[in-house]
């Protein structure tokens, strides 16, 4: 198709420039819609923007918090990665990560684990944890074809209720006075930071070598083949005698997993105590699914993604206090980023090219057709 | 192109299309390519996939516009801009998929659309029209009757219907016997005729060289987008126009060696089983490969041969009887353990099934293999084995791509065919089950596939081939296991074959 000068092509092979190119393109559009909201509320669109890169980017003090939120981003969104790409769309990440949050809050408050064992204890306890809260749906999903969508989602809510009714009922501490909190870890429950700030590194470790080992998972083993054969053709799966069983049920183990993990940096690291299910998870769950999406099936690439949405979620804080808008605002900023990506996805599969006048093809487009012989044009 | 050689001028032709060009992105479907159609006449565009007939067509019907050239009917030049301009100028055409609305009656399908009619369907006086027009041409079918409960002949036929009308002069065809059995084509040619005996102009697509022969006037041969030769029909022969097609001579009938047959290869018994409705597909089939021999499966489409290759291959549940494999049973194994029983499957749905294309070509090779050595040491793929294996069976199957790298959709049809059977094949089955092998590929693809089934079968495989091309089914089997209504009508050895013989029992005759 010619748009004047311009060339628009189908194209037969993703290319990464493009692909960043047009997801950069998207969250500018989303930036913009967002200056709207800013804009309704009295703010000038430009001025709140270089109110929030001096709170964030340019702040000594702030910069650490891109990475404290990231760190939840990050494991939730690694998790992610791999279910997308074995077409297991888990939306519950968050309630995997409030029940890591619950089964470390167990370990650190009511487990006779000895101090020294208590944090590998809690770790591992959020990530079985976790783990159990995703393999349920992909059980209902393989088993009786329950839609992964619905199921996760509910799931969530279970998890949130679950820890409401810990907090005010059977866990409540009785050192909170009246708070629906329990009491605070003992020390030896609490996941160390780096000097003054809230980075609990071990987390965040965590994170990082579970975004290479899902890397490694997906490129280099037998596991991993027949993950991305599953989720880029079932049909083709079946053919090859794929189990699908085996292959969602390892993609839930980790992916809830992975949540799971998230939920214990929140509650060792961040607030000592197991609290409201809002106060726990800031909506990382959701978020994260952004931070997947944004990192188009690429586990290493979540790792700048989780950033980029630690950012947003940096900036809500900002847009509190500087600008005095609710905190809430991040979600809409979240929902216009999605909305924009999933909106650009169309046009992955599209090239622009500049060419006045002439029809000459593009190298690219060359290649294309030396490598069919038969043009498919003529089906 | 070649002028008639009679004395007097030739007619005035009804339509010119005159220097079609059409691009597409990397490659050119359709460069300067002068057709003349003249009243009367069947006109047969003949080529290979890819030669560019049914974007031809498609410039003509208005789907596409072509980047040059002019259409010039009854001596004006016309822009057509969409298929509606083209029924208003009398060409309509029948699609390769039948575009049916399959709960409505054949009348109410042959309304839509139809200008002129009332609000109310079916009109009485539609009904009319069609049967007027049904006993004029042949084209007998019930006006009442709902589409879904017609066979995909008079599916064709109501979309000829619908077509004339529309008041279609000019009717265009694309590869309108490829559904059909050969008896089924021989009514479909009968009725070709008469419309052209009416004054209508038929333009007929196809790639098989049999039918050309049989039912054109005149043929224009196609090749990589241009015009070879436009020739009348009387005056051409299968072999001089397999050179025009293909740009050099062709083998039509494989050569075949004598192999010792060496037990049996697969033996199925009473096998049953349900279709994706959940309606009996299969009822009580029982027949057996030998090793060495090809058995061929003939069947008009949707008569059971789907759902016994997928039983057979552990893709779909027998509801009754048993399947072995070199003795040992497989009934209702998984796919994979009748892949490790030594079946080797060449899906019908290639593209769909066969591979996944937005993986590499690499990895495409080894996707029934992965799991075993040397592919795999332990939980860790060997990347180097991948790509070493991938190297020799580009190299040795001729499969063109960019690299092992390129992932496996950039493939044209015939390649991702032989990508397809280089997994297969290499890893030496003991049965190899063959669905389609060759349906929509170009003759160079077509003749290469057959070389390597019957280089299989003389290496001691045996081969159950599934095919909708009787003339490959006759060319290549030992023996025919004909299908009709999920039972098996009867098995012909391939002596005593004939397509007349063969075409009967496809419609429900036995023997």
């Amino acid at each position: 198709m010619r748009i004047g000068p311009v060339l628009v092509e189908r194209r037969t092979a993703s290319s990464w420039s493009w692909t960043l190119g047009v997801s950069l393109l998207a969250l500018l559009i989303a930036l913009a819609l967002a200056g709207i909201i800013f804009w309704s509320y009295g703010v000038a669109p430009l001025r709140a923007y270089g109110v929030i890169f001096r709170g964030t980017l340019l702040n000594v003090r702030a910069l650490p918090e891109i990475v404290r939120n990231a760190i939840p981003l990050l494991l939730a969104g690694v998790g992610l990665v791999l279910a997308f790409r074995a077409l297991f769309w888990n939306i519950g990440a968050e309630g995997q990560i409030l029940l890591g949050a619950t089964a470390a809050t167990w370990v650190a408050l009511f487990s006779p684990v000895p101090d020294g064992w208590k944090l590998l204890a809690m770790f591992a306890a959020g990530f079985v944890s976790g783990a159990v809260w995703g393999l349920i749906p992909a059980l209902l999903k393989l088993r009786f074809a329950v839609n992964e969508v619905i199921s996760t989602l509910m799931m969530n809510y279970i998890a949130l209720y679950l820890v409401s009714w810990l907090v005010h009922g059977p866990w409540k501490g009785p050192e909170m006075r009246g708070f629906a909190f329990t009491n605070a870890f003992p020390d030896a429950a609490r996941i160390p930071t780096i000097a003054d700030t809230r980075i609990h590194w071990p987390t965040l470790l965590l994170g990082v070598a579970l975004a290479a080992a899902v890397a490694f998972l997906l490129a280099r083993t037998r596991a991993g083949f027949e993950i991305r054969v599953q989720g880029e053709n079932p049909e083709a799966a079946r053919y090859a005698g794929i189990d699908p069983l085996r292959t969602t049920l390892l993609v839930m183990l980790l992916a809830g997993g992975a949540a799971g993990l998230a939920g214990v940096g929140e509650v060792g690291g961040i607030h000592h105590r197991l609290l409201d299910p809002n106060q726990i998870s800031l909506g990382f769950g959701y978020a994260a699914i952004i931070v997947a999406w944004l990192a188009r099936g690429n586990p290493l690439a979540a790792i700048g993604t989780a950033l980029f949405l630690g950012f947003i979620f940096a900036s809500g804080d900002v847009m509190r206090v500087a600008l005095q808008m609710p905190a809430r605002v991040t979600d809409v900023f979240n929902g216009l980023i999605l909305f924009c990506l999933i909106g650009s996805e169309r046009a992955l599969s599209w090239r622009v090219r500049w060419a006045p006048g002439g029809v000459g093809l593009s190298p690219a487009a060359r290649a294309d057709a030396v490598a069919s012989e038969a043009p498919r044009s003529d089906r | 192109m070649s002028r008639p050689v009679e004395p007097e001028p030739p007619p005035a032709p009804l339509l010119v299309l005159k220097e079609i060009t059409k691009r597409f992105p990397g490659v050119v479907a359709n460069d300067r390519v002068t057709v003349e159609v003249r009243a009367g006449e069947v006109h047969a565009l003949l080529g290979e996939n890819g030669a560019g007939k049914t974007t031809l067509v498609k410039v003509l019907y208005g789907i596409h516009q072509p980047d040059a050239g002019e259409i010039i009917l009854r001596g004006r030049p016309v822009h057509i801009r969409a298929p509606r301009d083209a029924l208003r100028l009398g060409i309509g055409m029948v699609p390769q998929h039948f575009l049916l609305v399959r709960r409505h009656t054949v009348a109410e399908n042959v309304c839509l659309g139809l200008s002129g009619t009332r609000a109310l369907l079916p009109s009485r006086q539609v009904e009319r029209r069609i049967a007027e027009l049904g006993g004029r041409y042949g084209l007998a079918v019930d006006p009442r009757a709902p589409v879904w409960s017609l066979s995909i002949s008079e599916q064709q036929r109501v979309e000829i219907l619908k077509a004339l009308l529309r008041g279609a002069e000019i009717l265009i065809l694309d590869e309108p016997t490829s559904v059909l059995t050969p008896q089924e084509a021989q009514g479909l040619f009968a009725v070709l005729r008469r419309m052209t005996e009416e004054g209508h102009a038929v333009i007929f697509i196809t790639h098989k060289l049999d039918e050309v022969l049989a039912v054109a006037d005149r043929i224009t041969v196609l090749r990589k987008g241009r015009v070879v030769d436009t020739l009348p029909a009387a005056a051409a022969g299968k072999r001089q126009l397999a050179r025009m097609m293909v740009g050099r001579d062709v083998e039509f009938r494989p050569a075949r060696t004598a192999v010792a047959l060496r037990g049996e290869a697969l033996r199925v018994e009473d096998l049953c089983a349900q279709n994706d409705r959940g309606l009996p597909a299969l009822r009580g089939v029982s027949f057996a490969v030998q090793q060495g021999e090809i058995v061929g499966v003939a069947g008009v489409a949707g008569n059971g041969q789907r759902e016994q290759v997928e039983v057979i291959t552990g893709l779909r549940r027998a509801t009754r009887g048993r399947v072995w494999v070199l003795g040992q049973e497989v009934t209702n194994g998984t796919a994979r353990a009748v892949l490790e029983a030594g079946v080797a499957h060449i899906p019908e749905e290639r593209i769909r099934a066969g591979i996944v294309g937005t993986m590499s070509v690499a990895e495409n090779l080894v996707l029934r293999r992965y799991r075993y050595p040397p592919f795999s040491r332990g939980a860790l793929l060997n990347r180097q084995a991948v790509s070493g294996f991938a190297q020799r069976m580009i190299a040795t199957y001729g499969i063109a791509t960019p690299s092992p790298r390129a992932p496996a959709r950039a493939l044209s049809g015939g390649n991702i065919q032989r990508l397809i059977l280089a997994r297969e094949l290499s890893a030496e089955p003991a049965l190899v089950v063959a669905a389609h092998p060759t349906s929509g590929l170009d003759i160079s693809a077509t003749e290469q596939i057959h070389t390597l089934l019957l280089r299989r079968r003389e290496e001691g495989a045996g081969i159950l081939l599934v095919s909708e091309d009787l003339d490959e089914i006759l060319a290549l089997s030992d023996r025919i296991v004909v299908m009709f209504g999920g039972e098996v009508m009867g098995i012909v050895p391939a002596s005593e074959a004939n397509r007349e013989r063969i075409g009967l029992m496809m419609t429900g005759q036995r023997p």
